[in-house]
């Protein structure tokens, strides 16, 4: 739906301060109710108090704020309209190539960076968990085009996949980590079934209505998953056999004892964070692979049009069937090392609230675009994390800066990501070579 | 046979609450072709709202119940229709004309501030008001068992028809609902013509927002209590009827609105309590596999 749009910004000051005056109306408005009103429990009725104090507060910073903003938004207006109108740097693939290859190289580091320090390297094992799931999600949302708001119920499958087959059966993160792949792929089958006809919107829905679905019966279906109360003592992963542990049991060696140094816990944390990375690379050159071959260019054609699709005599069920199942063996995985990693789980990690942040991190990201969920992780998770000293406020934050970056950047972070195929004459011989071979 | 009537009466009014909720989402996606996912957080804002204007009247003392209602419906709608508007303006009027996923994502980061707002200012806890309008009719009287048809429920069933037909007659006969539609099939062309196409959807936005004030004040009353996380619930169902009934049509969201209210008390009722969300999502996958645009939805032309 295009609209035409008339950008209207105030230039003077008497113009700004009646923007910033409508602002500060508006403040008060919402204010009102919310602000400058509450009711307190007095005795076990209600009743109503003021804070006007706080309501003034509020209005005045709305005001101020909007006035200050507007200043700055015209000085900037100013001088790009007294310079002429400059073109945009166009960042080549190669800058970004390169921009990838540093983050890269920093994660790498990162543990011998901060080796003493727990709390750096469980942040960044959080990140990197989020930055697999975003590019799990990137399949279907960025490449295939399908919205998918139920990714969660996947990444939930993986995880008590792997949970109830170490409780009943004693399996070991490793022996369980190919069935779960191998069950939210199956999941994955039967969600995407009953919704190929369907389209935008009502695709979302139903996936909500899925992820909400595995939910309640993760909480309800007590015998199969201990209900709210979770499935705890699920064991960690080990480097080949050799278990992060002071004391291993008889007969065994642990990994301190196997190379001969002195146990610390931090072995199995910074494990733990090589272990996402690795399984996050390997999502990732598994996906950029994928995304070269028939299949990968069939999901970006099913995207950009789904009618042409059909009319080319693409088999676009299966299109969107492969690109569900690959999505959700991918967050499935995930999934494995969530519970392994937090040795508990339970029905409230697999919130809707968790598939709106996957989400966001891949738009924000930019569709498509790894290196754009890389950066969406990294700011998605660390905002809140930076606002524990204001931990009230965190979630407000959080909320206002979706708002704000999808606002400032509606392309996302990195928009412009690099092509599946490049015209130029080595491009072409290329395309044409794995054209002749497909 | 009474216990069945008694979830008839209950999953009818509870269907029309959501029915109205729907409302605003219908509206809204027929107009600019997205859902709104900050519907159901105003929603819970008016409640808010209304429990706050409540216990003022009752501070006040005002006794009069028909004007104590009518006062507090009023004030619930001005002031929520004040968010509906600024949830537009800022979550969608700057993102209009990019991706449509942009949209999305900044209404879910409103709809997370409405939450951690409201929790923060009015407070985390469970925020009772005493029962408003007491009492009811004895439908019928077996051995062991009353109906019983609230006074409460019988308000929210003739709220609910007089807004339906007041809101069918308003986009269907008025100028401002030519303009609606005219917006919702071409808004460049609209806005060629001369319409204001910003405020008509700003407009549209404060519409549903009203009908959500609406509702907020009828489930206050209703329920008697009120917390912060009541808009996510109902946001999903009332989303769910929307969808049900075909998205973008307003009577199609009443219908699966009172679809979705009976589903769940009678599956409460009879089945399983815990399961009753289930249910209701499993329903809607049903149907839409066999009628892709929703019960009451037109097919979608393809536009090649």
């Amino acid at each position: 739906m295009s609209t035409v749009i008339v950008a209207r910004h105030a230039r003077t000051p008497a113009e700004r301060f009646k923007d910033a005056a409508w602002v500060a109306f508006v403040a008060l408005l919402l204010g009102i109710p919310m602000v400058g009103l509450t009711t307190v429990d007095q005795g076990g009725a209600l009743a109503v108090t003021t804070r006007f104090g706080m309501l003034a507060m509020f209005v005045g910073a709305s005001f101020a704020g909007r006035f200050v903003f507007r200043w700055i938004m015209d000085q900037f207006r100013n001088r790009r309209a007294a310079k002429g109108r400059e073109l945009k740097v166009d960042r080549t693939p190669v800058a970004i190539k390169a921009i990838g290859w540093v983050v890269l190289g920093a994660a790498v580091a990162m543990p011998i960076a901060f080796s003493d320090n727990r709390y750096v390297i469980d942040t960044a094992t959080t990140v990197l968990i989020y930055v697999m799931l975003g590019w799990g999600l990137n399949v279907v949302v960025g490449l295939a085009g399908l919205l998918d708001l139920g990714y969660v119920a996947f990444y939930a499958v993986g995880a008590y996949t792997y949970a109830l087959l170490f409780s009943h059966f004693g399996w070991t993160f490793w022996e369980a980590l190919p069935v779960a792949g191998a069950a939210a792929a199956t999941f994955g089958i039967v969600l995407g079934y009953p919704t190929l006809r369907l389209r935008g919107d009502y695709l979302a829905i139903v996936t909500l209505g899925f992820g909400e679905i595995i939910r309640v019966i993760l909480v309800n279906w007590t015998e199969l998953s201990n209900g709210p109360n979770g499935i705890g003592s699920i064991p960690r992963p080990t480097l080949f056999g050799l278990p992060f542990e002071r004391s291993p049991a008889e007969g065994t060696q642990s990994f301190a004892s196997f190379f001969g140094i002195e146990f610390s816990g931090m072995h199995r944390i910074i494990f733990l964070y090589y272990l996402i990375l690795v399984l996050a690379l390997l999502t990732n050159v598994f996906v950029s692979r994928l995304r070269k071959l028939p299949v990968g260019r069939a999901w970006e054609a099913l995207r950009e049009d789904e009618i042409a699709c059909k009319a080319m005599g693409m088999n676009v069920t299966n299109v969107k069937l492969s690109a569900f199942t690959i999505g959700a063996m991918l967050g499935g995985f995930a999934g494995v090392f969530f519970a392994a990693r937090q040795g508990f789980i339970s029905p409230e990690s697999f919130t809707f609230t968790e598939s709106a942040t996957i989400l966001a991190i891949v738009v924000l990201g930019g569709m498509g675009s790894q290196l754009g969920v890389v950066l969406a992780a990294l700011v998605l998770v660390l905002l809140p994390e930076l606002g524990r000293n204001f931990s009230e406020y965190r979630m407000l934050m959080f909320g206002t800066a979706m708002v704000l970056i999808m606002v400032w950047r509606p392309g996302g972070l990195l928009s412009s990501r690099e092509p599946t195929i490049r015209l130029n004459q080595a491009g072409a011989n290329k395309a044409a070579a794995i054209g002749g071979q497909a | 046979m009474a216990y069945a009537l008694q979830q008839l009466i209950n999953g009818l009014s509870l269907g029309a609450v959501y029915g109205l909720i729907a409302i605003g989402y219908t509206m809204v996606y027929g107009i600019i072709g997205m859902i709104n996912f900050a519907h159901g957080d105003i929603f819970m804002v008016s409640a808010f709202i209304a429990v706050t204007a409540f216990t003022l009247l009752a501070a006040l003392g005002v006794t009069s119940l028909p004007l104590a209602l009518i006062a507090v419906l009023i004030t619930a709608i001005f002031f929520t229709s004040a968010y509906g508007w600024a949830v537009e303006r800022m979550a969608y009027r700057p993102l209009r004309g990019s991706t449509r996923l942009a949209p999305l994502i900044s209404a879910i980061g409103m709809s997370i501030f409405l939450q951690n707002m409201v929790q923060l200012t009015q407070g985390a806890r469970v925020k009772p008001i005493p029962p408003v309008i007491e009492g009811g009719i004895e439908l019928w009287q077996t051995a062991d068992f009353t109906v019983q048809v609230s006074w409460t429920q019988i308000m929210i069933v003739l709220v609910t028809i007089v807004l339906m037909v007041a809101f069918t007659y308003l986009i269907t006969q008025t100028a401002f609902g030519r303009q609606q539609r005219a917006c919702e099939q071409d808004s460049t062309m609209t806005a060629l013509l001369g319409i204001n196409v910003d405020r008509t959807i700003s407009a549209t936005f404060m519409l549903g927002a009203a009908l959500a004030a609406v509702a907020g004040v009828m489930v206050t009353v209703y329920y008697g209590v009120v917390d912060f996380f009541i808009g996510f619930v109902a946001g999903i169902k009332a989303f769910t009827a929307a969808v049900l009934g075909g998205i973008g049509s307003l009577p199609g969201a009443m219908l699966g609105g009172l679809i979705i209210g009976l589903i769940e008390s009678f599956w409460a009722a009879y089945l399983s309590p815990e399961y009753k969300d289930v249910a209701t999502f499993a329903i809607l996958i049903l149907v839409l596999m066999f009628r892709p645009s929703g019960l009451l939805g037109r097919p979608e032309v393809e536009k090649v």
